[in-house]
């Protein structure tokens, strides 16, 4: 086991744990609690990126990623009732449906998992940019545009509900 | 001396890295406690007073004192604070400051040893994730508080930082668009030499526009004034730091201002060419220990004018209206800032 191996037990570890204790905190069940382990499995998540030589994605993870909680954050603090958010006490029909489709997303998972197999040598993207760009807009011109697309819609979608009248 | 020889690969790198990153903290808080003084200086001199003067021969001892009084007040914790924020809070606005140093080429080499810290080869967008962290110091610490003004301080603050993110990230873009890379190193690089004959090739005098969306964006960035809303005295009694004392709030101060000195060496890297001078050959890596310490002489010097200038428009321009602020950034610097990115485009395509 050389050095990065550790690094990726320990950013995997990581990125476990805090995504664990975003749903299932046992100390706190402070939705802003929840929000900063977000915070704290995406930059372990962008750790990893790190182990693979991908620095464009790690650095890109944290800069979008730490943007976007931070509008969570705020909507935590101020479209939620925090005290009763608190004191909600668990419902048996949502633990049915939650065990549902955390079940049914493991066994996908397994399922895939079982079947994929390991390539001994992945061809080692040192995760530069300008490669990606070259990838990107010609390779993938078509889904990157078609994904673009749909960043705006949702975008505009945002602006159209957030006005009060529509003339 | 031998056991240095006798290192590998790994260990010359680990030590050197933190013989580096140990100087490089030494020096910015240097920078920071001195700049409190530069500020309170300038702003007496500006009001026509003498300011700090009864510590040190011109008041020089004054911030080692400051640091002494902050250490020996009463660290105060109000009992309806949350806790645990609350003290996450000011380490949170103190780290990603120094944070920011780690990409930052201070000087061209000494010996052997390329001073930078870590020279990613995407140095910018590690800047700017870094400096998108930074919102969570404030905003923590507004929400630790819980009580009104410093919520609304720390409200604020994300709304003002969160847009000017954009704006920044938006005006470097056409820099990199000229330069082609994204690590610093390659910045610096471009920027030697001069065109002309005389004008720098330093990217202020190409992009003279982008220099402007990104120090403004730093002012709104760093929460400085004209754009101080987050702490703004006048409306909020002081802030998201009014329940902190003692060395927490001393840390908020102090994040304040490395993060001026982190903005500042920034600017000084993506525009105002580094730690090079198109004069006497200085633009070029060094190759004697005496021209490696000069590079990181014009390096703190470039730095340490943006800081004068910070200081001085602090005190010479009127505060903006919080609208007023969200106008400048949305409708103003992002249309500027992409209509530079187009224009930019366009003249590389023609000029190909």
């Amino acid at each position: 086991m050389n050095a990065l191996d550790y690094f990726f037990y320990l950013f995997a570890g990581l990125t476990l744990l805090c995504g664990l204790m975003v749903v299932v905190n046992p100390f706190s069940r402070n939705p802003v609690t929840s929000a900063m382990f977000l915070v704290l499995m995406m930059v372990s998540l962008s750790g990893l990126y790190v182990t693979l030589h991908a620095f464009f994605l790690a650095a890109v993870q944290i800069l979008v990623y730490a943007g976007a909680v931070m509008v969570l954050f705020l909507f935590v603090i101020m479209l939620l009732d925090l005290k009763e958010e608190e004191h909600r006490k668990i419902k048996l029909a949502t633990l049915f449906l939650g065990a549902l489709s955390v079940g049914s997303i493991a066994f996908i998972l397994v399922k895939l998992l079982g079947n994929a197999r390991l390539v001994s040598d992945a061809p080692s993207a040192e995760g530069s940019t300008i490669e990606l760009g070259l990838k990107l807009f010609r390779q993938y011109t078509l889904p990157f545009e078609i994904v673009s697309l749909l960043l705006l819609v949702a975008m505009m979608g945002a602006i159209l509900l957030s006005k009060k009248e529509i003339k | 001396m031998n056991w240095i020889n006798n290192l590998t690969g790994l260990q010359t790198l680990v030590l050197f890295s933190a013989i580096k990153i140990a100087c490089m903290i030494g020096v910015v808080m240097f920078i920071v406690a001195y700049s409190t003084l530069a500020e309170r200086k300038i702003c007496a001199y500006i009001q026509n007073r003498h300011g700090p003067n009864r510590v040190g021969p011109w008041g020089l001892l004054q911030p080692a004192v400051d640091g002494i009084k902050s250490f020996l007040k009463e660290d105060y914790t109000p009992g309806h604070v949350r806790k645990i924020y609350f003290w996450l809070a000011p380490a949170l606005s103190m780290a990603p400051a120094l944070l920011t140093f780690a990409v930052i080429p201070f000087g061209s080499q000494l010996g052997s040893q390329k001073m930078v810290i870590a020279d990613l080869n995407v140095g910018v967008l590690y800047t700017f994730g870094i400096v998108s962290l930074g919102v969570y110091g404030i905003v923590l610490a507004g929400y630790a508080a819980n009580s009104k003004y410093p919520f609304l301080g720390g409200i604020r603050s994300s709304a003002q930082m969160i847009s000017y993110e954009i704006a920044m990230g938006m005006s470097v873009i056409p820099i990199f668009m000229l330069v082609g890379d994204l690590r610093l190193s390659g910045v610096i690089g471009y920027q030697a030499g001069t065109s002309l004959g005389f004008i720098p090739n330093w990217l202020i005098f190409k992009q003279p526009l982008a220099f402007f969306i990104f120090m403004v964006a730093a002012f709104a960035e760093t929460n400085r004034l004209p754009f101080d809303f987050p702490e703004a005295e006048q409306e909020l009694v002081g802030g998201y730091n009014t329940e902190y004392s003692s060395m927490k709030f001393a840390l908020f101060f102090m994040g304040e201002y490395a993060n001026m000195v982190a903005s500042s060496a920034m600017m000084v890297t993506l525009f105002l060419g580094g730690w090079t001078l198109p004069f006497f050959g200085l633009d070029q890596p060094a190759t004697s220990l005496l021209m490696g310490l000069v590079h990181i002489g014009i390096f703190i010097g470039k730095v340490v004018g943006l800081i004068v200038l910070f200081i001085w428009v602090r005190w010479m321009w009127p505060r903006f209206r919080f609208d007023q602020l969200m106008d400048l950034g949305w409708k103003k610097f992002i249309p500027m800032a992409l209509a530079n990115i187009l224009v930019t485009a366009v003249v590389l395509w023609l000029a190909r």
